[in-house]
């Protein structure tokens, strides 16, 4: 593939990097990249994946944009409340690279769909708002053997891991279940200021173009804990678990599992 | 000895929103008793009723999750900090 005079003058800040360039531009505009959830987190990562060229990028979702998104989701825009909100990502990436081919996947990740709908993509990142899904994803990632980027954001406090499955940990290495029901605030009563979920998003897209490139060192085996109120961050060991209930040599896991939705505010929503 | 101990946001409530606290303690055991007497409740969010850390929050010596250790019975020395870092979901909605 030959990048046209376009595509020369719109990458040229990353073509002139060591580790792109032209090579490097084609493995990204080849790539195929699902983000699930286009909320705090998803929105500014698809963005820069979107902006950097990545080829094929799946959005899932299905919800629809509200007035109280947009402090953070910052792919949709005042016009896009009401309608989907992959759809609403959709238009928003097309008006900013024309190269990026969007699949809008405006449904709810279930155990029914999830493996379809990781297969046809190179890695996923979780972008999602709940436990459940967050479960969900990381089994069907292991059972496919799909790269995973996950990160978390709650108030002032932000986790990130990418997880090779088989050879690295899984998200259940690091915790091993689910909370139950009510044990952890885990949406709209935390709060969240916008900028720590760009923080998060942004390196989750930093490391799924660190896999497309093959360069660096992904944060495999470790996760990244990032405290906005003293603009630090740390890193802890995750080991792999030999007992892991997904990703050991003995899974006592072998079926996607749909947990209970735990937030009893989007519950009375629905 | 007194280790320093790192309180995620979800339990800050109960530390009177202090992010980090110190407790003298010589094991994992210790700690969690010691943080149960300067704060009481706090348990109870950490552990379950069998008293055994809940499995979406872990305990960290330095940088070691203490699992991959010897549990509750993990040994700190001085200069230890413990964090205690719990799953969290948030990212969309």
């Amino acid at each position: 593939m030959n990048l046209n005079e376009s595509q020369i003058e719109r990458y040229s800040r990353q073509l002139i990097l060591p580790h792109v360039g032209g090579k490097g531009q084609e493995k990204i505009l080849h790539a195929r990249v699902l983000v699930v959830g286009t909320g705090g987190l998803g929105a500014p990562c698809a963005l820069y994946l979107a902006a950097a060229g990545v080829g094929t990028l799946g959005l899932v979702d299905s919800d629809k944009v509200e007035l109280n998104n947009l402090q953070r989701q910052i792919i949709h825009s005042t016009p896009a409340v009401g309608t989907p909100k992959a759809e609403s990502g959709k238009k928003r990436i097309s008006e900013l690279n024309p190269d990026v081919n969007v699949v809008a996947h405006n449904l709810k990740a279930t155990s029914e769909n999830i493996l379809d709908l990781i297969k046809p993509y190179d890695i996923v990142v979780d972008g999602t708002d709940n436990f459940p899904t967050r479960f969900l994803i990381n089994d069907a990632c292991v059972m496919t053997n799909k790269p995973l980027v996950h990160a978390g954001i709650f108030r002032f406090d932000g986790q990130i891991m990418t997880i090779m499955p088989k050879s690295g940990p899984c998200y259940r290495c690091l915790f091993p279940e689910p909370p139950p029901p009510g044990a952890v605030p885990s949406c709209q009563e935390g709060g969240i200021l916008g900028a720590v979920a760009g923080v998060l998003g942004v390196l989750q897209a930093n490391e799924v173009l660190k896999f497309i490139l093959g360069i660096g060192e992904l944060l495999v085996g470790k996760l990244l804990i990032f405290d906005a109120l003293t603009s630090s961050f740390r890193t802890v060991k995750v080991p792999k678990d030999k007992d892991c209930a997904v990703c050991s040599d003995h899974p006592t896991i072998s079926k996607l599992i749909d947990y209970e939705e735990f937030c009893s505010l989007r519950k009375e929503k629905k | 000895m007194s280790i320093k101990v790192r309180i995620p946001a979800p339990l800050q409530k109960l530390t009177k929103d202090q992010p980090e606290v110190e407790v003298e303690a010589a094991t994992i055991k210790d700690l969690v008793d010691g943080l149960e007497k300067h704060f009481p409740g706090i348990k109870a969010r950490i552990c379950d009723e069998n008293g055994k850390i809940r499995r979406f929050i872990n305990f960290y010596v330095n940088d070691e999750d203490v699992r991959f250790l010897k549990g509750y019975d993990t040994a700190l020395k001085d200069k230890d900090e413990v964090s205690i870092i719990p799953a969290i979901a948030g990212g969309s909605n």
